[in-house]
């Protein structure tokens, strides 16, 4: 294998992770929570996907990705409501925390359902095709994963910068408690955060689950975490950050296995955030924040 | 001076009691118990809890790195209790292990103490200038990295690579465990209630305040971290002992955000609560909420719905929801266990308010 096929496959995986660090990025800027659930909302997603195709046989792929995609945004919403809003005046800790028992909760009952057995993600027509590419041939997902996210981004930073829900949005993040006194409501703003980001770790599950299919109760764990790293390395609550950030750690990773450090590429990420945290601590696109006293 | 003694006096006679009752599950409790396997885990984990507690809990310098540090402390301590006619056969895969002495007990547990110590002191130098979350994330990270590091083929001689290490000395009395990790958690004790201990709480309820009160802020908070560190690696290695094999696999940050959940359930801040939450939470994760794994069937031969393997963990994750949610504080909040307190507030339920006042 030549350079180009790591590149295009540290790019595919770099951009699977983009979308899910999207979601890190955008909950972290308005509620300053790391949402480690998240990364279980993209396995849950997965298994989710798996269960509609077994158990209704006739309906059409695109539809079962629709329902899919419809349910990972209510359950995301779900999370939120029930985990996160009754704890908006408590310490940003308990926040954490709850987060942390809701990813537990999610692979408990995941593995309770499936018996703790992988299971075998179903083929998406299209883009689970090979095709060949600049020499490189690949499932056409590899292909399509990094455009995806830099057209959801796009779409996204449009959104945040030029529409009124976008404004509001800002708004929430720069400073919760005036927001609410110009009369924004900061419950549906937050709501509708979850459900994009759950939205967009549905659509990276699809892109990243069609690549590899096994999925059991821990395959959210460790994109979870890497999506996680890319959102830090980008900058925390910076959308576009999120996105660089998720496609270096994707082609680091890939150049790692290249040079025939396969063992050594999750060395290297982490090396790679702590070495951005050191230098740069609020990440590369991330804003400066001082202290008051 | 007379009520603080009595307050110690008789939280002595019930720690004394609780040794008592350890001791005698030692002699007369039957060798399958759960109590054993069970208690040996709280040990552990009351360990890890209580120094993830002092530098979380007491200092306000939130890590995640603990399960980097219990590894180190875990493959320090089995590296060098391998008996040395042992080590050929564990380390097969290398050749031979590059270490050829046995250490006893506690030497190698001291040992597996301060290299954890010694890398917190390293990473700490870069990390402990970053703020609350970011902290957070980059010994995440360390422990993440060292998970990595441990497992490549390079330090096969030292780590035995991806296989893991067994054949290591292991206590199975239980009253070693409760030794190493009462001890440990005794001078965590002291250490919170010396000069150096209020210097960490000063940092923990605001940074700002306690640097103009003349605290040296660095200092301290390297010195908390190390302390930590040196206890997360003890812990670590009484895990190995526990597990009797100690494999790469096994610290992940899962782990770390187990024992966050515990020191949390326990109380932030409270060195007994976190015991209280370690037993609670191993004890009805392992043990008693274990019935509802097994497919059960009710007299009439039908089976109870819902019943099954895994459905344990499930109730279990929902019951720390519900302790997240609904008791932030914690079972013991800020506050720590206090028989003669406790006392005093069962003699004013029954004497009355007024009369206990009028002893006083």
């Amino acid at each position: 294998m030549n350079i180009m096929s790591y590149l295009i496959r540290g790019l595919a995986t770099g951009g699977q992770f983009a979308l899910v660090a999207i979601g890190y990025t955008m909950v972290y800027g308005i509620l300053k929570l790391i949402n480690f659930a998240h990364g279980e909302l993209f396995m849950v997603s997965g298994i989710l996907m798996i269960y509609i195709v077994a158990d209704l046989p006739t309906l059409p792929i695109w539809l079962a990705i629709a329902l899919m995609v419809v349910l990972t945004v209510f359950i995301g919403f779900l999370i939120e409501k029930f985990a996160y809003s009754p704890l908006r005046s408590a310490p940003r800790m308990s926040v954490m925390i709850s987060a942390i028992g809701v990813s537990y909760l999610l692979q408990n009952l995941v593995s309770y359902v499936t018996g703790g057995l992988s299971k075998q993600f179903p083929d998406i027509p299209v883009i689970g095709e090979s095709v060949r590419f600049l020499g490189v041939k690949d499932k056409l997902t590899v292909f399509l994963s990094p455009v995806i996210a830099l057209v959801l981004m796009v779409i996204l930073v449009l959104i945040i910068n030029h529409t009124k829900f976008g404004m509001s949005m800002r708004a929430v993040s720069k400073d919760f408690e005036t927001s609410q006194l110009m009369g924004i409501k900061i419950n549906r703003v937050i709501s509708i955060t979850f459900a994009i980001g759950a939205f967009l770790a549905a659509t990276g599950s699809i892109l990243y689950f069609a690549k590899n299919t096994g999925i059991n109760h821990l395959s959210g764990a460790n994109p979870g975490l890497k999506a996680f790293i890319a959102a830090v390395v980008g900058g925390i609550g910076s959308v576009p950050g999120a996105v660089v950030g998720a496609l270096i750690i994707g082609v680091v990773e890939s150049l790692a296995k290249a040079f025939g450090l396969a063992d050594f590429s999750d060395v290297i990420s982490f090396a790679l955030l702590i070495i951005i945290l050191v230098v740069k601590p609020t990440g590369i696109f991330g804003e400066k924040t001082t202290e008051k006293v | 001076m007379w009520n603080k003694n009595k307050r110690l006096i008789s939280n002595l006679i019930f720690v004394g009691a609780l040794l008592l009752t350890l001791v005698c599950i030692e002699l007369f409790a039957p060798p399958t118990s759960m109590w054993f396997s069970v208690l040996r885990k709280v040990c552990t984990f009351s360990l890890a809890a209580v120094s993830m507690n002092l530098l979380n809990g007491f200092t306000g310098l939130f890590s995640l790195g603990q399960a980097g540090f219990m590894l180190l402390g875990a493959y320090t301590y089995a590296i060098l209790t391998i008996p040395v006619e042992m080590r050929s056969n564990v380390f097969r895969n290398y050749g031979d292990s590059v270490i050829n002495f046995q250490m006893p007990l506690v030497p190698a547990l001291i040992l597996a103490g301060l290299i954890a110590a010694f890398f917190a002191f390293l990473i700490g130098l870069p990390v402990l200038r970053l703020k609350s979350d970011y902290l957070a994330i980059a010994t995440l990270g360390f422990a993440e990295i060292v998970r990595g590091l441990v497992q490549l083929q390079n330090f096969g001689p030292v780590t035995n690579g991806p296989d893991p290490i067994n054949m290591f000395t292991a206590p199975k009395n239980i009253m070693a465990y409760v030794a190493i990790s009462g001890i440990s958690i005794l001078i965590i004790i002291l250490i919170i209630n010396s000069t150096y201990g209020r210097a960490f709480k000063a940092i923990r309820d605001d940074e700002i305040a306690a640097e103009a009160m003349g605290i040296n802020l660095a200092h301290h908070k390297r010195l908390s971290f190390i302390i930590s560190s040196f206890f997360c690696g003890v812990s670590g290695a009484m895990m190995a002992m526990c597990n009797t094999s100690v494999s790469s696999v096994s610290f992940t940050s899962a782990m770390t955000y187990q024992i966050l959940l515990v020191v949390v359930i326990g109380g932030i801040g409270s060195v007994s609560g976190s015991i209280i939450a370690a037993f609670i939470f191993y004890a009805s994760s392992e043990w008693w909420l274990k019935f509802l794994d097994l497919e059960t069937f009710t007299a009439s031969g039908s089976k109870v719905p819902l019943l099954g393997p895994g459905f344990r963990m499930v109730v279990f994750s929902v019951l720390i929801m519900i302790i997240v949610l609904f008791f932030r504080k914690g079972i013991m909040g800020t506050r720590e266990i206090s028989v003669y307190d406790g006392l005093m507030k069962i003699r004013s339920l029954f004497k009355g308010k007024q009369a206990v006042k009028e002893e006083k």
